[in-house]
């Protein structure tokens, strides 16, 4: 009874301490993480806590956010590539609120970027650090259901059944068949998830300049790539690791090698594909490129979508 | 007989006396709670050599066999494996690292029902390969074509190579199974009951392939069985085994032309008949 | 159109604006107190408390009304909040041998030292709608109680006398004890950290996994030695005084089911236990509960693990509703990333079937409607 007396008294539940999380907690996230790193690719058991979202909606990487994150940091959310997607906006008003940190859409001013997903197009930099909202953590979960049995597998470095995995893909449909959650091997050593992002992202990891945390809240693992780490993505010699190819460029920019996502526009089979990465395509068109579609109603049109999305 | 006469009789022929043991046995022991599921057993396997561990159901054969397998930890004895470099070492103080490495290289295991030693939802070419993958073989092509190999000496047509094990009849998934474990050329196999669940005619062709790849390959089998005939085709020595304990080992023609203790003359006995 | 994602923050504020509105209801009707749903709703309020792992009838209250009604999202709710608070330690052990007991029943005997004691309970009422209650109408006034206040010897300690039962297992009490809140899941679990996990788990998921062994995946012959339901002290130890103060006081309810057990080469046949305890009254939710924890005990016990109650990895890992609930709901935020990349494939892959049927000279007309 006097929790409520307290909330409503004293108004104690509208404030927190910096970026939510207690101090306790925050340090025992570092130090996962700092194990994370001295082990890379190797998912460190971490005490999750609760959070005010529902778990599986990025609880770990805000738990990894919340703990790394101080008042001088720009924060930068993306979900599926995009700064306004729902969850994403939600996260980073989470973050605007509770540690009333700056925040910024622009992947080069971000110091901390938080995705789902997505690895920004643009090449981070040393001093960034890139948290990844992670499902599922363990690569090897859907070959052997037993946590048990999967860390021995890691400790002892049996990964012949990942490969088993692709054999299966080859031989049923003449090529690996993963596009998103593609498993690498880091460092030599760890096999790991890169979290669900398509495989067109994979080598973005490799030998990143930034730093790469990845969180999974209701698993309770948290592992990392540290800066300029092997990342290798699983393959044969015959049938080498390849990222997806789009046939044609993005409608609004005309970027090239950039992931697209594709637009349905009626029902009459017409599609449009654009970049994924919001600010990367907003970026390129600031600077005067165009796609065969970015006429300038377009733009216009984009303001109104807004409002028309808006009032609903 | 004591151990040490038991020893005194197991001991290969002349030639082979310089050549050291691949695995040696020695005082292994596996009681659950008041129950002996095999005691005091000691005996050696060279290199090339089957040898038979025969005895009705309930005479500990199968502890035996998981025992010395490392599939089951004894309560004591010790189970000592000479590897490829010739240092011998006791399988149950290695590191699981090491003990799980030899079992996916250096050692085969044939279950007497093929479920438990293969993957049922993937093809019959994964489950080949496996264990190539498992030893660092990156290459699809020529992991394929080893699989398309294996599974033509096992007798199964290279265009079920994409099929699953769920579609083969028992005989099939048996030979996959051999196929499976011998596919990274293993220096010995444990086999248990290889033959136990098939039909009378499926056996004799499953024996005669067997006894084939045996040879061919010069591997070194321990194989647990109730049925003498498996024994007499396959077996160059035997262990007789009734209580957990061992009763009678030597060359299996001696053993089974000559049998010495009356539990071993009932066995024979009784399958000459048939 | 591309620009349908955006504004997503103008998006959320309203959604959240029509929630409350549709929370609120009719509004010439009054609306809720917490007074009146933590007395008129109590059952919901004390799930909602042991699910949420938070003793607080006013807040669980709170959240029910906050989830307009839906008690896992006030389960969440209050596991929300109860993860902001400061953790000044634990309490010693409840005594519920000296509970101040409203209901007490056992299965095993007919009578015992302290009687059989209905209490509040749904049983033997006839499941008849009671138009009644539709209304405001008087209420009876139940019989004055009788308790004399004396502690009530708990079922599983006339067994244990006896030697009939095992014994509880004797704890260190320098041990630490387990807590699945501030430490990360390890499997295998101690006993302790799985009673703390099925305690919060859900109460659909736990009934569904004991009503599995009653039907003979991994059946284990159990008989409610007793469930009783009522208050205990709770008890801080202060360093500063060195002696344990009441600083409270909470409902419960407690099971102790009692299972056949045949022996073992190492002990002699003697009754198992299962163990049930959650917050408020709960009584089903400590059945399950305590159904599902002798399943568990199977390694311990030497059982073959043959069913899903037995399997700790599974029970345990899938029991929290509010992990499941924010993983299958997780489904419905945006995933075309990955689903742009599928249909990539998908799309090649489709292609090349058909590229392959073509040479090997099928006609097109029958492959794209086998292929469909």
């Amino acid at each position: 009874m006097t929790a409520l007396a307290d909330m409503t008294d004293t108004g104690k539940l509208a404030t927190y301490n910096f970026a939510y999380l207690d101090e306790q907690t925050k340090r025992m996230i570092r130090r996962a993480i700092l194990k994370g790193i001295a082990i890379p690719g190797y998912q460190v058991p971490f005490a999750s806590r609760e959070m005010p979202m529902p778990y599986g909606w990025g609880t770990g990487g805000v738990q990894v956010t919340a703990a790394i994150i101080g008042p001088d940091d720009v924060l930068k959310v993306i979900d599926q590539g995009a700064d306004d997607t729902t969850n994403a906006v939600s996260i980073r008003a989470f973050f605007a609120k509770t540690a009333g940190v700056e925040t910024t859409t622009a992947t080069a001013e971000a110091s901390i970027i938080q995705t789902r997903h997505r690895i920004p197009e643009m090449p981070l930099t040393e001093g960034q650090v890139l948290v990844y909202q992670v499902p599922i953590p363990e690569p090897l979960r859907f070959l052997e259901p037993r946590e048990t049995e999967t860390r021995k597998m890691h400790a002892l470095e049996e990964y012949g059944l990942m490969h088993v995995k692709l054999y299966e893909d080859i031989a049923r449909n003449g090529h690996i068949a993963t596009t998103y959650a593609y498993p690498v091997k880091v460092e030599g050593r760890y096999v790991m998830d890169p979290s669900p992002t398509p495989k067109f992202d994979n080598p973005k990891m490799h030998r990143s300049e930034a730093l790469q945390l990845f969180g999974a809240g209701r698993e309770k693992r948290i592992y990392a790539i540290p800066p300029h780490t092997e990342v290798v993505s699983l393959d044969f010699e015959d049938h080498p690791f390849e990222v997806q190819h789009f046939d044609q460029p993005c409608a609004l920019c005309g970027g090239e090698q950039v992931y697209l996502d594709e637009v349905v526009l009626d029902d009459r089979g017409g599609r449009m594909f654009v970049c994924s990465d919001t600010d990367h395509c907003e970026n390129r068109c600031a600077a005067g490129h165009r796609g065969e579609l970015a006429g300038d109603d377009l733009f216009d049109g984009k303001d109104k979508g807004v409002e028309t999305e808006a009032s609903t | 007989m004591s151990t040490a006469e038991l020893m005194e009789t197991v001991q290969p022929g002349v030639d082979d006396q310089a050549e050291a043991a691949l695995l040696k046995v020695e005082g292994l022991t596996r009681v659950y709670g008041d129950r002996i599921g095999c005691a005091d057993v000691s005996f050696s396997v060279w290199p090339g050599e089957v040898l038979a561990i025969v005895g009705e159901s309930g005479s500990g054969k199968t502890t035996l066999l998981n025992c010395i397998s490392s599939r089951l930890t004894p309560t004591c004895g010790t189970v000592h494996y000479r590897s490829g470099d010739g240092v011998s070492s006791d399988i149950f103080k290695m590191s699981e690292a090491n003990r799980r490495r030899l079992m996916r290289t250096d050692w085969g295991f044939v279950h007497q029902n093929p479920i438990d030693g293969l993957r049922m939802t993937v093809s019959a070419g994964a489950n080949v390969g496996e264990r190539l993958m498992a030893v660092g073989d990156r290459h699809y092509g020529n992991i394929r074509q080893t699989a398309i190999e294996w599974l033509g000496r096992v007798e199964i047509d290279a265009d079920r190579i994409d099929d699953q094990p769920r579609a083969f009849s028992g005989g099939m998934r048996q030979r996959l199974q051999i196929a499976r474990n011998l596919v990274t050329g293993p220096r010995l196999v444990f086999m248990d009951e290889p033959t136990g669940g098939l039909d009378v005619s499926v056996q004799a062709r499953l024996l005669d392939l067997l006894r084939g790849l045996v040879s061919d390959l010069g591997l070194a089998v321990i194989v647990v069985t109730h049925d003498l005939a498996v024994a007499r085709l396959l077996s160059d020595r035997m262990i007789v085994m009734k209580q957990g304990r061992v009763i009678e080992a030597g060359l299996t023609d001696r053993l089974l032309d000559d049998p010495r203790a009356p539990y071993t003359q009932l066995l024979v006995s009784s399958i000459l008949q048939v | 159109m591309y620009v349908a994602v955006k504004g997503g923050e103008a998006a959320i504020a309203n959604a959240h604006k029509l929630l409350a509105a549709r929370r609120r209801g009719d509004r010439q009707v009054p609306a809720l107190t917490l007074e009146q749903i933590a007395g008129q709703l109590a059952l919901a309020v004390d799930r909602v408390m042991g699910e949420g792992s938070l003793y607080d009838p006013e807040l669980a209250a709170l959240a029910v009304k906050q989830a307009r009604g839906d008690l896992i999202e006030a389960v969440f709710l209050l596991r929300a909040y109860r993860t902001t608070l400061p953790r000044f330690g634990h309490s010693e052990p409840v005594d519920t041998g000296k509970m101040v007991v409203e209901r007490r029943i056992s299965a095993v005997y007919k009578d015992l030292p302290g009687g059989q004691l209905l209490g509040p309970t749904f049983d033997y009422t006839h499941r008849l709608l009671d138009p009644d209650l539709a209304g405001d109408q008087p209420c009876e006034p139940p019989a004055a109680e009788t308790d004399s206040g004396e502690p009530i010897t708990r079922v599983s300690d006339i067994l244990s006398s006896e030697g009939l039962i095992e014994d509880d297992p004797v704890s260190d009490p320098s041990a630490p004890v387990a807590d699945i809140t501030r430490n990360p899941t390890e499997y295998p679990m101690g006993r302790d950290g799985r009673l703390q996990t099925l305690a919060r788990g859900d109460e659909g998921f736990l009934l569904a996994l004991a009503y599995s062994t009653q039907r003979g995946y991994a059946r284990s012959h159990p008989f409610v030695g007793e469930i009783r339901i009522g208050e205990v002290d709770v008890e801080v130890m202060m360093p500063e005084l060195g002696f344990a103060v009441t600083i409270g006081r909470i409902k419960l309810t407690e099971c102790q089911m009692v299972n056949q057990f045949k022996g073992s080469s190492k002990a002699p046949p003697q009754f198992t236990r299962g163990y049930g305890l959650v917050f408020g009254q709960a009584e089903r939710k400590a059945m399950a509960m305590s159904l599902c924890d002798r399943a568990l005990r199977a390694t311990e016990l030497g059982e073959d693990i043959v069913a899903p109650a037995q399997d700790e990895e599974f029970v345990l890992s899938h029991c929290d509703n509010v992990q499941a609930t924010g993983f299958v709901e997780h489904l419905k935020l945006p995933h075309y990333v990955d689903f742009q990349a599928e249909l990539d494939l998908v799309r090649r892959m489709r292609a090349e079937h058909a590229a392959r049927e073509d040479a090997d000279g099928f006609q097109t007309g029958d492959t794209r409607e086998a292929a469909e």
